[in-house]
């Protein structure tokens, strides 16, 4: 019953995964690529390790996958958000759609601005 | 196991199209980012499939690798030297 369940899990997470790598190949812009692809691989690489840690249980191979999981969800987020505030430093482009920069008004000094409408 | 582990390499081959193809530095180095995920991944399955206990030290290491190359590069786009 439990091995099921994990191997559902497994089957969740590699389809996430997937849909990561296609949400990488298809969004318009880099900051769009990131928002999409992290996420989703995230949490299929860290479907597939639940999932082993289920199906092996208590034995050194599931207890080392639980250990790779928490290692993934603590490194994944953090070197997304170092790679979009480099690509804003850098200054990659956005895209021609995109609605609201609030970092950009930031560094323009939007303060002063905000203060001038007033 | 075969489909999932072929799913997986499915994926990876989107991220090296988004390599070759990215337009600017920052798309390449995600590409990279998600691509080390991915391979842990992989890693993880093989060592299901296998049932050798090693290869998950494998992934292990390989996620903190990727987590490295990956504080690299957006250092590197930042402008900013390694030791600060």
């Amino acid at each position: 019953m439990i091995s099921t369940i994990g191997w559902i899990i497994i089957w969740v997470g590699v389809l996430f995964d997937l849909l990561g790598a296609i949400g990488l190949l298809r969004f318009p812009d880099v900051y769009n690529r990131l928002q999409a692809s992290t996420k989703c691989v995230t949490l299929g690489t860290l479907g597939i390790m639940i999932g082993i840690f289920l199906i092996k249980g208590f034995s050194p191979m599931g207890i080392k996958a639980l250990i790779c999981g928490a290692v993934l969800l603590l490194t994944s987020p953090v070197a997304a958000h170092a790679l979009m505030k480099g690509s804003l430093h850098f200054g990659t482009k956005m895209w021609k759609g995109t609605i609201i920069d609030n970092y950009g008004v930031d560094k323009l000094g939007g303060e002063q601005i905000e203060q001038d409408e007033k | 196991m075969s489909v999932l582990v072929s799913i997986l390499a499915i994926g990876g081959f989107l991220c090296l199209f988004r390599i070759y193809q990215g337009p600017s530095i920052s798309d390449r180095a995600v590409g990279v980012d998600i691509m080390g995920v991915l391979f842990v991944g992989i890693t993880g399955l093989s060592a299901l499939y296998y049932d050798l206990p090693y290869l998950i030290d494998l992934s292990i290491s390989l996620a903190l690798f990727s987590f490295i190359g990956t504080i690299a590069l957006a250092k590197y786009l930042e402008k900013r030297s390694l030791d600060d």
